[in-house]
């Protein structure tokens, strides 16, 4: 992972300072089975584990599974914070996705009730882009770890040009 | 299934997308950005056209994987990163996503990295996409 310098030595138009920073938890995200359904229905997915409550129990789940990516929509309340905080400075109109991970310690199941806690993990500046890494930790309310998510995002062109 | 070893080849798709299915996507997950439905706001803003959601690139190349496994749960990572947009023309056709993948390590506990690629037009669209899931 990057420090909080540019790379390429480019000046960074973001605030390095919030670099670590944690911001408070989101209020719960209920996994609704419908939702889940829907969701495998728009990627096209017919998977039986994401539609039958059946064919999930068979294969060991409490209720329907949420496709890998669902994890995304989770946790973009929580990663959102991060990228919209005024004190980063990032201008939101310019950002596109540039990279996306997760790391399942289990599949998200209809029912779960997840919270999600946004970190900034690097802030840094690559020929004219700002780049900011962020970690969500989705977990049960009761703590429970269940997916870990990391988006990197690319505001094109707003870094100072290095002179 | 045979023996999983290295160079085993993850059963290749072709996925389609139009841009009912950017709608649906957008109604779905609640990425409503313009570039991923709105052709005059894609294109003031440099795009050829509307382009799919990274997300849903990512979501349909991940296909190829539970398909393979059979239990999705079995996905232990997935990292993406997205090299190149997929534009997606007002028309019943729509693009085209090709998705194989292969594998490239066999890990511990019964577990396998799968190198992705996923193309548009034999350009590749992901760069990077690697999953590592739990074959035995």
């Amino acid at each position: 992972m990057q420090d909080a310098h540019g790379a390429q030595g480019d000046p960074l138009t973001l605030n390095a300072a919030l670099v670590g920073r944690t911001y408070p938890s989101t209020p719960a995200y209920v996994v609704g089975r419908e939702k889940v359904r829907e969701f495998a229905t728009a990627i096209g997915d017919l998977n039986p584990a994401y539609h039958s409550v059946e064919a999930a129990r068979a294969l060991g789940y409490s209720d329907v599974v949420a496709p890998p990516t669902f994890a995304f929509v989770v946790a973009y309340a929580g990663s959102s914070q991060a990228a919209m905080d005024p004190e980063l400075g990032l201008d939101y109109s310019r950002v596109v996705h540039g990279e996306q991970r997760f790391s399942y310690a289990r599949p998200i199941v209809a029912g779960d009730s997840l919270i999600a806690t946004a970190t900034i993990e690097a802030i840094r500046s690559v020929a004219g882009n700002d780049i900011v890494t962020t970690r969500v930790e989705l977990a049960t309310e009761a703590g429970e770890p269940v997916v870990t998510t990391t988006t990197v995002i690319v505001s094109r062109g707003t870094a100072e040009d290095p002179s | 299934m045979s023996p999983i070893t290295v160079g085993t080849l993850v059963p290749s798709q072709t996925f389609r997308v139009t841009r009912l299915d950017l709608v649906r996507y957008a109604g779905a997950s609640g990425d409503f950005n313009l570039i991923h439905w709105n052709e005059r706001f894609a294109t003031s803003v440099g795009l050829p056209d509307v382009i799919a959601h990274g997300m849903f690139t990512m979501a349909e190349a991940a296909r190829v994987v539970t398909d393979w496994i059979g239990d999705p749960g079995a996905l232990e990572e997935y990292a993406v990163r997205f090299t190149r947009p997929v534009p997606v023309a007002d028309d019943d056709r729509g693009s085209e996503i090709e998705v194989s993948g292969e594998v490239t390590e066999v890990l511990d506990n019964g577990r396998v990295k799968v190198m992705l690629t996923a193309t548009y037009e034999g350009q590749k669209v992901l760069g990077n996409a690697v999953a590592i899931v739990r074959v035995a």
